[in-house]
């Protein structure tokens, strides 16, 4: 922890509230993990959010098994390949395989005992509309499944900013941070609120890339001299709180397929359909006020809050956690996929990702997305492959 | 410093040449026993035969042959190693393959090339060869056409070699030392017969043989410079434990540094796969063996090493820590090196600008790399680098020139 999650778990405490490290998957030390790979300190170059790690720090695939497969004689790769579509077997009982195009835009026919559809929640959605597996989500009827309830997140903060003190934003990692869970889910009384659900509250250093991060605070002009004088003074010398609010499904937020623009193989683009919700926007004036409150226990000369307004706007970079549009349920009326992630209505395709979310929990997807992919290849490996078919009968 | 140019030979490798004629006859059957075979296969793979018996660059059959090694005197491809009458050894008799590795020549009575390592399997007993020729005898027989060598004349012509043997090679088995541990008489016999670490790593005269005073001190291989593995007070892993010679061997992973690109294949196909005992008998062995204290290097220019020291922190202190100490395991201890402090810098001038790959084993599946410099530092650059990097504490192993980095430079953009 650096100065700023120092200053952030001092007024947090302040508030009566219950600060802790967030959990991470970045490592501080060399650790070997339980397949012999081995993952390096990180150096805090700050770098990780949107690239992947020189240093072997981050866990991500390429570090943590993909060595591994590629040391079986039964693995293959197949890179800068695309998938098409899923194919289906004639009769429409079972997936036969893919069809992919490689880079010199060959196609490929892949056939496969099992697919396992794990390209992204919009992806997945997109190649399930694409192969027609599953029904469509129809707003207007309410029926239909494939699409339903994508949610996405809706995000505050308070940036401080300090005359002295340095917090050098620039040495990040990736989950370095301290966190508030006392705002999440039911960890708090919604009596009255009008809202359900709820946010962590955190003070990360991390990605504070020169070019892309130059905050600068409230009255200072977006470009010129005075705004170039501002980042040099701040840049060194702020830090943020940052909310990260659930987001619930709506009955008009959905994804389907473009009727009007394609891709570069003539398939129809994915469509999203989004705004805040009235439930996003009472959960965010409920909680960006807590965040400006610890911010301004932080000892900094000013904060500056930056609200959520408006409806939503795919410009400014909220997060990469998407969830919904292949969903896991009960029922086959309701839901893509059964508790094991395998698809109702071709029994041998599997669907990992956080499409399979309903809701969009307070958290960030990944943990739960690799526990559902453990679940549900335990269940490929120890019920399908014994005895091929669904796992839960509707 | 030894220059870059090809003086050296490189020997780690490969070729039973040739055999133009082959007379149609006797292919014996013989009685195989599996321990006999199993025997065979693991000197087989002791000796990393594979490695050279195969064309890897272009996925060849194993044993098959048909690998290219640049060798200073021009390019020697490897020979056949599966049972195929017209192409392989199919025709051949254990007394020929004793024959070839004893005394280097092939079955019609023609002189190997000593790229292949016959200069230490001579060593071998004939129970050894006897049992590598019983396993191979087990592949499956592959027809290849191995390319015609490219040396230039007078070597081409195999009676060449003749002159050369007369001049540098014995053939002689194996002699225990009855003074010694049968752990270290083991680690000896596998150090200098099949493993022929020598090849690489023992420097070698105009004519491409070992130079006995430069016994495992370090060589040159295709502009690699392996390293002195020497234990004692005064050699080059006089720092490593034998722990930590045994989990290089065996895990590509030790507290120092992780084999890569040449030493890492013979990681991946030999050594991994090795038994404990044996390992441990050739750290044994490769511990005891001491060496002369190096001598003083003059002082470098300080300023020079000033800018080393910033250069370093600014583009390798992330990985390889501050205090040039690495990461265990991870990434190598800079202040310790056997490259970085050798005499001849070449391998780690030549990591800098081409970076590495640390080599992946069955224990230790990760592949760990060092990315390139070459786009990002000077010749000048570099050269003050690695002489701040050779001034370490109470060991000063000497300036590195620009002109040394430039010249590494221009081999590597030659081989691209």
């Amino acid at each position: 922890m650096t100065f700023s999650q120092d200053r952030f778990a001092a007024a947090a405490r302040e508030l009566g509230l219950s600060p802790f490290p967030v959990p991470s998957a970045n490592m501080s030390r060399a650790y070997v993990n339980p397949l012999g790979l081995q993952l390096a300190p990180c150096t805090y170059c700050g770098f990780c959010e949107k690239h992947g790690c020189g240093n072997y720090s981050k866990s991500s695939p390429q570090t943590t098994i993909i060595p591994v497969l590629m040391q079986r004689p039964n693995f293959a790769l197949r890179t800068n390949s695309e998938v098409l579509s899923i194919d289906k077997a004639p009769d429409g009982s079972r997936a036969s395989g893919v069809t992919y195009i490689d880079a010199n835009g060959d196609s490929f026919f892949q056939p496969a005992e099992v697919v396992v559809l794990c390209a992204y929640p919009l992806e997945n959605t997109r190649l399930l509309l694409l192969s027609q597996i599953g029904e469509p989500y129809d707003p207007q009827s309410g029926e239909g499944v494939v699409g339903k309830n994508y949610c996405y997140q809706v995000m505050s903060s308070a940036t401080v900013f300090y005359d002295e003190e340095f917090t050098n934003g620039f040495v990040g990692a990736g989950a370095l941070g301290m966190v508030i869970d006392d705002y999440n889910g039911d960890n708090f009384d919604h009596s009255g609120l009008g809202f359900i659900g709820g946010g962590y509250i955190a003070c990360h250093t991390t990605n504070a890339r020169p070019i892309e991060s130059h905050p600068v605070p409230d009255n200072v002009p977006s470009w010129g001299s005075r705004w170039k004088k501002a980042v040099r003074e701040n840049f060194l010398k702020t830090t943020s709180v940052g909310v990260h609010g659930s987001s619930m499904a709506h009955r008009s937020n959905y994804l389907d397929l473009d009727p009007t623009y394609t891709d570069a193989h003539g398939r129809p683009l994915l469509r999203m359909t989004y705004d805040f919700t009235l439930n996003d926007r009472r959960l965010t004036q409920h909680l960006t006020p807590v965040a400006e409150q610890i911010a301004n226990g932080m000892g900094g000369r000013e904060v500056k809050v930056n609200i959520r307004r408006g409806s939503y706007d795919s410009v400014p970079y909220q997060t990469t956690h998407n969830t919904g549009g292949t969903i896991m349920g009960a029922d086959p009326k309701s839901s893509v996929v059964n508790r094991y992630c395998q698809s109702w209505d071709l029994p041998n395709l599997f669907v990992a990702g956080a499409g399979l979310f309903p809701q969009n929990a307070g958290y960030n997807p990944t943990g739960t997305v690799g526990a559902l992919a453990y679940w549900s290849v335990d269940a490929i490996i120890n019920q399908y492959l014994r005895q091929p078919g669904p796992l839960v009968q509707p | 410093m030894r220059p870059l140019s090809p003086t050296l030979i490189s020997m780690a490798a490969l070729a039973l040449i040739g055999s133009a004629t082959l007379t149609p006859g006797s292919s014996q059957a013989q009685e195989l026993s599996y321990s006999q075979v199993e025997r065979g296969r693991y000197l087989t793979v002791a000796g990393d035969c594979q490695a050279c018996h195969t064309d890897l660059e272009n996925d060849g059959v194993p044993f098959a042959g048909g690998r290219g090694l640049g060798t200073p005197f021009g390019t020697i491809f490897s020979s056949n190693l599966t049972p195929d009458d017209e192409t392989g050894i199919g025709r051949w008799t254990r007394d020929d393959f004793y024959r070839a590795l004893n005394e280097g020549v092939d079955r019609d009575g023609n002189h190997l090339y000593p790229a292949m390592p016959y200069p230490y399997f001579t060593l071998m007993t004939r129970d050894d060869t006897d049992a590598i020729f019983s396993y191979l005898r087990t592949l499956d027989p592959v027809t290849t056409e191995v390319p015609e060598n490219e040396l230039p004349f007078p070597l081409s012509v195999r009676r060449s070699v003749w002159g050369w043997k007369l001049l540098f090679f014995d053939d002689q088995e194996f002699v225990s030392d009855p003074n010694a541990s049968d752990a270290w008489n083991r680690g000896r016999y596998l150090v200098d017969g099949p493993m022929h670490c020598g090849g690489c790593h023992t420097g070698k005269n105009a004519l491409g043989a070992d130079d006995s005073d430069e016994y495992l001190r370090g060589g040159v291989l295709e502009n690699w410079y392996a390293p002195n593995i020497r234990g004692g007070e005064s050699g080059g892993i006089a720092d490593w434990t034998q722990d930590d010679i045994v989990e290089f061997l065996r895990d590509g992973r030790s507290r120092h540094t992780a084999p890569m690109q040449r030493m890492g294949e013979v990681v991946a196909i030999s050594t991994q796969h090795l038994h404990q005992e044996d390992l441990e008998a050739v750290a044994t062995y490769l511990k005891s063996l001491d060496d002369e204290p190096r001598e003083g290097q003059s002082e470098p220019d300080a300023a020079r090493v000033e800018v080393g020291e910033a250069i370093y922190f600014d583009n390798c202190a992330a990985c390889h820590a501050s205090d040039r100490s690495g990461v265990p395991y991870l990434f190598a201890s800079l202040g310790t090196s056997n490259k970085v402090l050798a005499e001849d810098p070449s391998t780690a001038i030549r990591i800098i600008l081409g970076g590495a790959r640390a080599q992946p084993t069955e224990a230790v599946p990760s592949v760990l790399a060092m990315p390139p410099f070459d786009w990002k530092l000077s010749d000048d650059q570099i050269a003050d680098l690695m002489t701040y990097l050779r001034h370490s504490g109470d060991r000063n192993a000497g300036p590195v020139s620009a002109s040394q980095v430039s010249e590494m430079r221009e081999y590597l953009a030659g081989e691209h």
